[in-house]
């Protein structure tokens, strides 16, 4: 069955090469609604990064891929989550160039910018959900 | 085990990424092309990404760790084929590439290599 047609798909994300699997899913999800090459360059990106923290601080985890619909609109939502560790300074997190784990400190930053919609929530032991939305322009 | 190749051409090192690559995938091209050059004596690394749709932070920490590798071992290194989506998405991202230099395509970072090297 392809991905496209289908509302939600679930990837598990416990190695490097469901990393990639992922970025795939994303990439067939993105075409099949419309999105630019832009766009969709964006969000692969940024779920590349998304992924790999989900892998590298959480211990692994899942992606969640929804279609969305606002009215017209039309948009897509990836949901990362882990039961790891969790993130102690969010702000600290958040920012350019802050690393724990000796990469660049521009997954979380770079994955936000890159969106159109970015949410996290995180608590100490209780891992990290972090969810991405883009929204199709008319 | 799973390798990007790495042609050798006079004391150029080329490299065409074809494939969507892990994590540990780039890390091998890197150690592979660092060994390379020392074993070649090779004075120009030219890295061809005119294939990747994407450019996330590791691979751009690779390219840049790479270049510098290589700057140390006295060989340049020139970045070639990046799509124009590609590019607007690593600014976004925040990656500046730092130190790595870059041409339009393959036959300009061949030139740039030439000229670097003289």
């Amino acid at each position: 069955m392809s991905n496209n047609d289908v509302d939600a798909l679930v990837l598990p994300i416990r190695s490097d090469e469901d990393v990639v699997r992922l970025r795939q899913a994303v990439r067939e999800l993105m075409i099949a609604a419309g999105f630019s090459l832009i766009d969709q360059t964006k969000m692969i990106t940024a779920a590349s990064e998304l992924a790999r923290n989900t892998l590298r601080y959480g211990g692994g985890g899942e992606a969640h891929m929804l279609k969305l619909w606002q009215g017209m609109r039309q948009g897509l939502s990836l949901t990362f989550i882990d039961h790891g560790p969790g993130i102690e300074d969010m702000t600290k997190a958040l920012t350019d160039g802050y690393t724990t784990g000796g990469g660049m400190g521009l997954g979380l930053s770079g994955a936000k910018r890159l969106a159109d919609e970015f949410e996290i929530e995180s608590a100490p032991g209780e891992g990290t959900t972090v969810k991405i939305s883009k929204w199709k322009p008319f | 085990m799973e390798r990007i190749p790495i042609l050798k051409m006079g004391d150029l090192l080329l490299v065409t990424i074809q494939v969507d690559m892990h994590d540990r995938l780039a890390m091998t091209l890197q150690d592979d092309l660092t060994g390379r050059i020392v074993k070649d004596r090779a004075r120009g690394v030219l890295i061809d990404i005119s294939a990747l749709d994407i450019v996330d932070s590791f691979i751009g920490r690779m390219i840049s760790n790479t270049a510098a590798m290589a700057r140390v071992l006295d060989a340049r290194t020139v970045l070639v084929g990046m799509q124009p989506a590609v590019a607007i998405t690593l600014v976004e991202l925040g990656l500046t590439l730092h130190g790595v230099r870059t041409a339009l395509n393959v036959e300009k970072g061949i030139a740039l290599l030439q000229r670097l090297a003289d």
